[in-house]
């Protein structure tokens, strides 16, 4: 599913975010991606969603080398993949219901469809007695369900998320947490940047652990090609 | 195919109703841009109106080609009267009037307001005057040798080609309509600006907006797409209410005009506001609306990506 070859990313000023990283994560895999802050996770990830090219080598997403896809075809790209982000990057002005929306809109789904698609996503993240409500009225738990089940509404093969429970109480992560793994139950591919190692612990999955830039020997194994 | 054809135009639609409510939901910074529209399309049009209505007075006279021929005072009535019998047999005259220095002086009186002065002058300053018409087939030419040759002959002081006023009218409103075109397009551009500038900043406080409809797997054309019906909308409804200022002046001028043609005994209605000039002015608004935000969209959108 996801292949990184041999890749570098290097910032304009000099520093290598991320050097010379080669693993291999296989359809269906959770995986969480951990190490202290400034050791590339994010990096990693807006590689992933398309959002930073790679310096040197590559970056596959289901066999298509997504780090030399051409500007015009990012956005195609991007539907077919979930992001969930720390402070959920929600619409303020729009309703639960219709942030949930916007992925199946851009992708030009007929009307009665989409409804019945956003209401499967909000009854699957227990919210869809709250589909009508604006984000700014939600509990900040409930805010990052109402980002998940956008993020999953298109029923991408891959969700990518970034800190999804780094503004949340510890009950409230685990609580996401298990979200994401009902969804990756269901086959969903999942990488998920974290540095909260106690959640961590009390769940399954495999862990990349990243440190300044380049992988930690001891969790490669796993992800070994 | 038609599924997706009829998909895009769903979009396209629900684009033009949510710009719709984008500009009532900020009633006033929308207003201020529709008036500033309104009032940039309404002045070349009330110009070009002004412009028209002249060319109808001018054209109105245009059956006129009457000369005036002064005859010198010494000239007595008779010799007017026999002056103006042998005009009369000439093929290139229709008819000729005579005006006595007497009649002349009692209608200056009347008209002028100025009877206590000439009544003190004692003597009638005025001559006897021929009002010569010519026929509809005389042309330019012919009409230029009668009056050389009517103003060479002896009894006659000076000859005046009536027509000369409207021709300089006519001249004048060919320079006025040079420059309505040229405000007309000063204008527009300025509309094209002030959309375009609207819209810029449209798009900068929808920055994170933006942003996220990109993440989220939106092409360049989707989110561009609402940005360009705002300036529909702005260019159209500033279109609606500069016709609306046009259709207040014209009642406000109605009655002034009226009178003022009465004075002339011209036979000439106001021409008022017709379906070309209403549809100029739509069609003006849009397109100078939808150019605006283009040339914001082009620019601003492309440049905003997530990081």
């Amino acid at each position: 599913m996801i292949r990184f070859d041999h890749m570098t990313k290097r910032y304009e000023g000099g520093r290598d975010a991320l050097r010379n990283i080669s693993f291999e994560v296989p359809k269906g895999e959770l995986v969480f991606l951990t190490g202290p802050s400034g050791a590339g996770k994010s990096t990693l990830l807006k590689l992933l969603a398309c959002i930073e090219r790679p310096t040197r080598g590559q970056v596959f997403v289901n066999d298509r080398n997504i780090g030399r896809l051409p500007n015009r075809q990012i956005p195609r790209y991007r539907q077919q993949i979930g992001l969930v982000f720390q402070d959920n990057k929600l619409l303020q002005d729009r309703s639960a219901f219709d942030n949930v929306a916007l992925p199946l809109i851009i992708t030009g789904m007929h009307q009665r469809e989409v409804g019945r698609r956003v209401r499967a996503a909000l009854d699957q993240v227990g919210l869809l007695k709250k589909e009508k409500s604006a984000p700014r009225t939600l509990s900040l738990g409930e805010q990052q369900r109402v980002g998940i089940a956008r993020a999953v509404v298109s029923r991408p093969g891959l969700l990518v998320a970034d800190e999804p429970t780094g503004n949340l109480d510890p009950e409230l992560s685990l609580d996401i947490m298990r979200l994401f793994k009902r969804f990756n139950d269901i086959g969903v591919t999942m990488v998920i940047a974290t540095h909260d190692l106690n959640l961590l612990n009390q769940l399954g999955g495999k862990r990349l652990v990243l440190k300044d830039g380049e992988i930690d020997e001891h969790t490669l194994p796993e992800f070994k090609r | 195919m038609i599924y997706k054809l009829r998909h895009y135009f769903g979009l396209h639609r629900q684009n033009a109703i949510d710009a719709f409510d984008d500009l009532i939901q900020k009633p006033l910074a929308s207003m201020l841009t529709i008036a500033v529209i309104g009032i940039a399309l309404a002045l070349p049009a009330a110009l070009n109106l002004l412009v028209q209505n002249g060319r109808s007075v001018a054209d109105s006279f245009d059956g006129i080609r009457d000369f005036s021929v002064y005859l010198k005072p010494s000239t007595s009535l008779a010799d007017a009267g026999k002056l103006a019998e042998s005009l009369r047999l000439r093929s290139s005259i229709k008819t000729v009037r005579i005006i006595s220095a007497d009649d002349a002086l009692k209608d200056f009186q009347e008209t002028s307001g100025y009877s206590e002065a000439l009544s003190t002058l004692g003597t009638n300053p005025l001559p006897h005057t021929l009002v010569v018409r010519p026929t509809e087939a005389a042309d330019a030419a012919k009409l230029t040798t009668l009056a050389a040759e009517l103003s060479s002959k002896n009894n006659v002081d000076q000859v005046r080609i009536d027509t000369d006023w409207v021709k300089r009218l006519s001249a004048i409103l060919d320079l006025l309509r040079r420059s309505v075109a040229i405000a007309g397009v000063l204008l527009i551009a300025a509309v094209i600006i002030i959309v375009g500038n609207t819209i810029r900043l449209d798009i900068q406080s929808r920055r994170d907006e933006i942003e996220v409809l990109k993440l989220l797997g939106a092409s360049d054309g989707f989110v561009r797409r609402p940005f360009l019906y705002v300036g529909v909308w702005y260019g159209l409804v500033g279109g609606l209410f500069g016709i609306v200022l046009l259709v207040i002046s014209a009642l406000i001028l109605a009655e002034p005009i009226e009178r003022l043609t009465g004075l002339y005994q011209a036979n000439f209605a106001l021409q008022g506001l017709n379906f070309t000039s209403i549809g100029a002015i739509l069609l003006g608004g849009f397109l100078s609306g939808w150019i605006g935000a283009w040339t914001a969209v082009s620019r601003h959108i492309a440049s905003i990506q997530p990081e």
